[in-house]
């Protein structure tokens, strides 16, 4: 069962078969669809038609590369700032909550806690559908009563970011408590008792401790929000993220440029995400 | 440090709190349900009762559908933690230092690649011009292009891959806390591989199991994109059919109380789970 | 009439990479006896252990319990029993389901095992508690239940893994007794690792003094204190005043000898035959030397001299005296009896030591 007991060896070995297979299983839907962005086909399928970067550089239609495609720039812009917003309100509302949740105590603690994790049990499409409704009727109400517009509250970005920042919150509130769950109060009683205001010492003291969590748990927003699918589809307007671009162009079929999109996804999730893991340890072991 | 300084600090604190969840979370839940109370008699004419709901039991596409989705998720839930626990045992138990980090970490990774790049993936290798279905040609056990989309197995590659991670990390983490002492105790009484399995390790990796189990129901019950691009127009899944009835159909009133019967059973579930385990939300999220 | 040792050992040895933790070792434990191997962390008495539980297979040699080879016999079929040191009960059953598991293993059917379950947890003193969670139990009770839970399946060794070291001090010393009483009582052979040479000299029939993998010496506790063969053993059991010296004769096992600060002294050989001239290491035990006030309370011991008194440490019964040699200038750790005489006694003050020559053990200089 562990090492230190002897193993028959066919079975270690047939064991060692199946954990290859599983990470093969793991690596092959990724693998494959990095391999089809260099194919030279109009198709993101087999056969094999020789190697080509067009699927990124290439500026000949249909031969239109990522960094030429003008929807697909558009919507990874587009995903961009709607990620910024999020990342940004994510953890300001998340230090706070952090701060609440961790060095306070009042009636309804719990429960307000567990409102908080809520999001999480909340599928995606139905926190949605439910911002949506309920935006529509307030938008409605409103317009009905002063005769203005509010766009914002019709389906668009604003929605989009609202929408994801309502349960990548929970998130960042999590990531981020657990750090100043770890933190010694006695540093800020010591920076209180040296005569800093309690304000001070919290900037001096405990927030450049909270630096890493709050990176880490920016990182995880941007990552979050870039490939959040569900939620966004309920409340996108005219402007598209990328994650709903690539799912219009995928059901009408198209060319391997999505792979190319794809590819590039994979590289800077994957040097997000071992960012967010290197900022959450470096500093945790203090 | 006047008191009414802290207290200020204290709703200065709760406020973004309270916004986001009363805005977003508490105030569109009730909208949503109120709307779904709204029947669409006429042009602009509402008739508040439990009509939608009655429309989603009376009409065998829509419970069927439902029952369907449970049903696969369920079974997606199951398939997910026999793949997965083997792999988290090795993880956990079998590998040290290095190799145990790049192990883990190689799991982590199909997560944070969007789950459209993920179901991308398994479209070109399973469809019909597909690399599986190339392979099976060049290979000589078929004889023409095989079409393995849009049916249930592939719904189901695509919701067990979905939901590996989910699975694994909570396994990982508790069987990380079993002591190999416990285990070198039960070989030396004279237990067998299995009987320590039983009586041993499972029981201890039980919290793990159970979170890993809630989750991924959650999430494959909430999916919308791998079941629709894996499993075509015909799939069958009800968040497929929340999204004609919001989108295509423009009936916000039947979509909502489709969403409420959603969240109903996810919540159901969530709370069944941690009630038979014993857990409390807060432990089993912090994992 | 011959006995077969209910474990023996023939010239184990186990390498890690070009690391050797145990080296050659060759004993064996009588039926029925309290064995202790003690050691420093790193000796390599875990690994001999765990080589006997089956953990660890041995480079070479081989390994019998009750004269047949278990080599190939893997953890969970071997005759013997573990007490591992964090105790390893399960915390996932309560105290019955933990005592019985063995049984549980072997397929006793339900109402033997029960049966078998409480009349070992009333052996060890704890009756009735079969019902309750592991936690509830306080460690020295922990400590019978892991007994328990290996004594029930009858092995024919036992193997104890410092297992008193997570318990206070004056556990631990009711523990020593505890344990003496349960291995007469079960009469099994129990065979015990340990660091701390009190508990090993306290319990044991037979102790083995382990250091880098080889056995230094085998003995009862009284040969290994008042004969020890190697200089490691003289001093890690017990405490030592150790001195270098150059030997001036030697005759039948008796020395007389210079320490490099002048003081001559008269010593037994150790066993290891040194030759006039050879630069050689002697152990004087603290509570072997005599103090008087008059000279005359020691004229009659082979090795004397006066000092002044340093510092008194005083520790109850363990006091002890830090003297300097007013011949040699050198300082002498002696232990303050507590018959009353004493009792006075400040810095500063002079007396007279004195203690016999074959209570002066003399090894040749370079070993450990």
């Amino acid at each position: 069962m562990i090492t230190t007991i002897p193993q028959n060896t066919a079975f270690k070995w047939s064991y060692r078969a199946y954990v290859t297979l599983f990470f093969m299983y793991l690596a092959l839907p990724l693998v494959t669809v990095c391999v089809f962005a260099f194919n030279n086909s109009v198709f993101p399928s087999l056969p094999w038609e020789g190697f080509t970067w067009a699927w990124f550089f290439g500026s000949d239609a249909p031969y239109t590369g990522v960094f030429n495609d003008r929807s697909i720039l558009r919507s990874i812009v587009t995903s961009g700032v709607v990620a910024f917003w999020v990342a940004l309100l994510a953890v300001m509302v998340g230090t706070s909550n952090a701060f609440l949740f961790v060095r306070y105590d009042f009636r309804g603690k719990g429960l307000l806690y567990i409102l908080m994790l809520l999001p999480l049990i909340i599928p995606g499409i139905i926190l949605g559908i439910s911002i949506l409704v309920f935006s529509s009727s307030v938008a409605n109400t409103l317009e009905d009563a002063t005769g203005l517009w509010f766009d914002g509250l019709r389906p668009g970005l604003i929605l989009v970011v609202l929408g994801q920042f309502s349960f990548i919150t929970t998130f960042a509130t999590l990531v981020i408590s657990a750090r100043l769950q770890k933190f010694d109060t006695s540093l800020e009683e010591a920076a209180l008792n040296l005569g800093a205001s309690k304000w001070g010492a919290i900037r001096a003291v405990t927030l450049p401790f909270l630096y890493p969590a709050m990176g880490a748990a920016g990182v995880v927003a941007v990552l979050m929000s870039f490939e959040n699918f569900n939620t966004t589809l309920m409340l996108v307007g005219s402007d598209a993220p990328l994650t709903i671009t690539m799912f219009d162009r995928l059901k009408l079929g198209s060319t391997p440029v999505l792979n190319a999109v794809s590819l590039l996804l994979i590289v800077v999730s994957a040097a997000l995400g071992l960012t967010s893991l290197l900022l959450q340890n470096r500093k945790g072991a203090d | 440090m006047t008191s009414n300084r802290s207290k200020l600090t204290f709703w200065l604190l709760m406020a973004p709190l309270l916004l986001w969840l009363l805005l977003l979370i508490i105030l569109p839940h009730v909208g949503m349900f109120i709307v779904s109370l709204r029947e669409k008699v006429g042009v602009r004419e509402y008739e508040t009762g439990f009509a939608n709901y009655a429309v989603f039991f009376n009409e065998p596409l829509y419970w069927n559908t439902f029952a369907r989705t449970a049903y696969m998720s369920i079974s997606a839930t199951v398939l997910t933690l026999l793949i997965g626990f083997p792999i988290a045992y090795y993880i956990a138990k079998l590998t040290r230092g290095r190799s145990k980090t790049t192990l883990f970490l190689m799991c982590l990774i199909p997560f944070w690649v969007s789950e459209l790049v993920r179901t991308f993936g398994w479209m070109i290798l399973l469809r019909e011009t597909g690399v599986i279905s190339n392979l099976l040609q060049d290979l000589g056990l078929v004889s023409g292009p095989v079409e393995m989309l849009y049916n249930d197995a592939a719904i189901m590659i695509g919701l067990v891959y979905t939901s590996m991670l989910f699975m694994v990390v909570p396994l990982v983490t508790t069987l990380d806390s079993l002591d190999d002492s416990l285990i070198e105790a039960g070989y030396d009484l004279g237990g067998s591989s299995v009987s320590i399995l039983r009586e041993i390790v499972i029981p201890h990796a039980l919290p793990g199991i159970v979170s890993g189990c809630i989750v991924v129901f959650m999430l494959s019950l909430g999916n919308y994109l791998t079941p629709i691009l894996l499993g075509g127009k015909d799939s069958l899944w009800f968040t497929g059919l929340i999204y004609n009835q919001f989108i295509t159909r423009f009936n916000w009133e039947l979509g909502s109380a489709f969403g409420f019967l959603l969240l109903g059973l996810s919540s159901l579930i969530v709370f069944v789970g941690l009630k038979l385990s014993g857990q409390s939300l807060t432990r089993t999220m912090a994992q | 009439m011959t006995d077969t040792p209910d474990l023996e050992c023939r010239a184990i040895s186990k390498s890690f990479d070009d690391f050797q933790a145990v080296r050659d070792v060759s004993f064996g434990v009588p039926k029925g006896t309290f064995f202790s191997i003690l050691g420093p962390s790193g000796c390599g008495k875990t690994t001999l252990l765990r080589m006997i539980a089956g953990f660890q297979k041995p480079s070479a040699g081989d390994l019998l319990i009750k004269g047949r080879s278990v080599l190939d016999v893997p953890p969970n079929k071997r005759p013997v029993s573990m007490v591992f040191q964090h105790l390893a009960l399960f915390p996932m059953m309560n105290i019955g389901a933990n005592v019985g598991f063995g049984l549980r293993q072997r397929g006793v059917n339900k109402t033997d095992i029960k049966k078998q379950v409480d009349r070992v947890l009333d052996r060890v003193g704890l009756a009735g508690v079969a019902e309750r969670p592991v936690t509830s139990l306080s460690g020295g009770q922990k400590q019978r239940v892991a007994i328990a839970r290996c004594m029930v399946l009858e092995p024919d060794v036992l193997l104890l893994d410092e297992p008193l070291g997570a318990l206070d001090l004056k556990l631990r010393e009711h523990m020593k007794v505890e344990l003496k009483q349960l291995q007469s009582e079960f009469n099994t052979t129990f065979v015990y690792i340990t660091h701390d040479q009190s508990e090993a000299l306290v319990m044991s029939d037979q102790v083995a003094v382990m250091n880098n993998g080889v056995f230094e010496q085998v003995g009862s506790a009284r040969d290994l204190y008042y004969a020890p063969d190697t200089a490691f053993v003289a001093g890690f059991v017990g405490e030592a005043n150790r001195f270098t010296a150059k030997v001036d004769t030697a005759a039948a096992g008796r020395l007389s000898m210079t320490t490099d600060q002048g003081r001559p002294l008269a010593g037994v050989d150790a066993g290891q035959g040194v030759g006039v001239g050879e630069r050689v290491t002697v152990f004087i035990r603290p509570e072997a030397v005599r103090i008087a006030r008059t000279e005359k309370e020691v004229a009659s011991l082979g090795n004397k001299g006066q000092a002044s008194v340093t510092n008194v440490l005083f520790n109850g019964g363990n006091s002890q005296l830090i003297l300097r040699d007013e011949q040699t200038g050198v300082a002498l750790n002696v232990a303050l009896p507590q018959t009353g005489e004493f009792r006075d006694l400040a810095p500063g003050d002079t007396v007279h030591f004195g203690w016999q020559p074959d209570q002066t053990r003399v090894y040749r200089e370079g070993q450990p």
